[in-house]
């Protein structure tokens, strides 16, 4: 009787930290989505009663994130980023995807580590390191041949292969798993009905990777969305959202529609989550 | 063409962008940041080769002190998001049932997708002096006056904990799902206690997910630069933070280079320290998650 008392004990007390737990880990997010309905100037209590002013209104000094210039280029170059480093990111990793599960690449462990290795390097040194290497190399052309080449001095095609440069690990990984658990005979049934290489990959072998590569897609999207680290350094006057939301937070303090762009990300990102695993699950029933 | 041919182009192919990639987005950047850091400015586009920059960044304490400063509370981050999440990582895929623990999985990862600089905007609301916690507990009248509960070191290690807990769990959570419950049943039925079965058999199988974890998280921290900044304040003295002041503020790349080259290696070495303590990859770590 007594150890199952204390058992009893333990799992409450182990279920009451599990709860405590989640309870920590909404209670920032539920903060930063919540202020953006209320009624007042500043994102604290007390509680001054609902509004949308903080998306809709379109005056001083309530001015809100629809009508906000400033924000909204903010949004839009963050997308521009993130649909490239997305495109970019699919691709290589589709790429990388086959040459390490089909291909007889030589030293393929070696090639391995290194593709995984960017994942591990801090966001601040890929970001410090890109822009030393482009600098140089813009200064050295431009000296020696008087070539300007605009992309390589601070801005968004950097930034775009600045962020490239990790996340294709992360969709590289996503996609060679789906590929590893690929069934080869179908493969070689489809030679055997006396389809061509060609024909074989765009009917059998891609649709098969499409969950794999959208769900990183997804992924590649969201992290270019939120990465701040590798950006900083790269960003030119083009600020896309993150940069210029932490300007507001670090300098001029806030009103409330820092709240309202959390609450729309949060919206977006979730959403945008949940479609990437139910892409994912769907390869269960394949 | 002949079969070996086509094989040949195909490799060749498929090799191309991740040569390309890992080549001039990976090598050469740290390749230049090398050269960078080993550049000694000695007048107006005069330079000299040689150790100059890692000579003055021994000399000053306040850089190295930094460092030390940054790696350690990195460590003690990594170690308390171990601590923490161990056990909710084993809840969610040992002892929860299996509907629980999909929703409860997905709980964990949708703050994943909300960047750092929201969760952390998030707790500067929470915790500021006009923040909600000062404020409730100022109406509850525990306190008269308003607490500021930002800026310092305590908060910046639970802002921390909080944005990389998630890079924790969730290796673990994939470890710890492929163990088979015989494994623990049988280890209660040798007659080992709770705690024996959890050290002699339950972590030892976790092993690979703890280490992948912990290097993540490391990683992460000790790179991190949002929470730092807005939890820690001004005077958070992060590492990261001086590495932008050089390279952004005083325009004084050479030191920049240098301090980022030695970031790198610092974090580098903690990590293989680690691999090498615990007996494991890189490969069999990080890359299985």
């Amino acid at each position: 009787m007594g150890t199952a008392r204390a058992n009893w004990a333990f799992l409450l007390g182990y279920r009451f930290y599990v709860a405590a737990f989640f309870v920590f880990l909404a209670a920032p997010l539920i903060a930063a989505g919540s202020f953006a309905f209320n009624d007042s100037l500043f994102p604290a209590l007390p509680w001054q009663g609902f509004t949308l002013d903080w998306f809709f209104n379109d005056t001083e000094p309530k001015l809100g994130m629809f009508h906000d210039r400033r924000l909204l280029r903010g949004l839009y170059y963050s997308f521009v980023i993130a649909c490239g480093v997305s495109a970019l990111s699919v691709f290589v990793g589709t790429c990388n995807a086959f040459l390490f599960v089909r291909t007889d690449l030589p030293a393929k462990n070696f090639f391995y580590i290194v593709m995984i290795v960017p994942l591990v390097i801090p966001g601040v040194i890929l970001g410090i390191s890109i822009l030393a290497m482009a600098s140089q190399f813009a200064n050295g052309l431009e000296e020696a041949h008087g070539i300007e080449l605009g992309f390589l001095r601070p801005g968004l095609p950097l930034v775009v292969l600045g962020q490239f440069s990790f996340i294709a690990t992360i969709t590289s990984l996503v996609i060679t798993a789906r590929l590893r658990k690929f069934d080869a005979t179908m493969e070689e049934a489809a030679y055997n009905l006396g389809a061509s290489r060609l024909r074989v990959l765009t009917t059998i072998t891609l649709p098969f990777l499409r969950p794999a590569m959208i769900a990183a897609g997804i992924v590649a999207f969201l992290v270019s969305f939120e990465n701040f680290n590798t950006t900083l350094f790269l960003v030119g006057s083009e600020s896309p959202l993150t940069i210029t939301m932490f300007d507001r937070m670090a300098k001029v303090g806030s009103t409330p529609v820092l709240n309202a762009v959390s609450f729309f990300l949060m919206i977006g990102s979730g959403a945008l989550a949940l479609v990437s695993v139910l892409v994912q699950r769907d390869r269960t029933k394949v | 063409m002949s079969q070996r041919d086509i094989k040949r182009l195909t490799l060749f192919l498929l090799f191309a962008p991740f040569a390309l990639w890992i080549l001039l987005l990976i090598v050469l950047p740290h390749i230049g940041m090398g050269y960078l850091a080993l550049r000694e400015k000695i007048g107006p586009r005069q330079y000299e080769f040689g150790f100059g920059n890692f000579v003055e960044f021994a000399m000053e304490p306040i850089y190295w002190n930094t460092l030390l400063r940054t790696g350690s509370m990195s460590l003690l981050v990594t170690a308390l998001a171990l601590i923490v999440g161990f056990p909710i990582a084993y809840y969610i895929a040992k002892i929860a049932n299996y509907r629980t623990r999909g929703a409860m999985f997905l709980l964990c990862l949708i703050p994943l997708w909300v960047s750092d600089l929201i969760r952390a905007f998030g707790w500067i609301l929470l915790l500021r002096e006009t923040g909600v916690i000062s404020s409730s507990l100022q109406a509850i009248g525990l306190i008269d006056a308003p607490v500021e509960l930002l800026y310092n070191d305590v908060t910046v290690v639970i802002g921390l904990v909080y944005t990389v807990m998630l890079f924790m769990i969730v290796p673990l959570v994939s470890t710890l799902d492929g163990m088979d419950n015989s494994m623990i049943e049988a280890g209660y039925n040798l007659g080992g206690s709770g705690l024996t079965v959890l050290r002699r058999i339950i972590i030892p199988y976790a092993m690979p997910g703890i280490v992948s974890g912990c290097i993540i998280v490391f990683m992460l921290t000790a790179g991190s630069y949002l929470t730092p900044i807005l939890l820690g304040g001004k005077n958070s003295s992060w590492f990261t933070e001086m590495i932008y002041e050089q390279f952004i503020t005083r325009y004084n790349w050479e030191a920049g280079a240098t301090f980022g080259f030695l970031l790198l290696a610092f974090t580098s070495l903690v990590v293989w320290l680690g691999l090498k303590l615990s007996r494991q990859t890189l490969a069999g770590t990080v890359a299985r998650s």
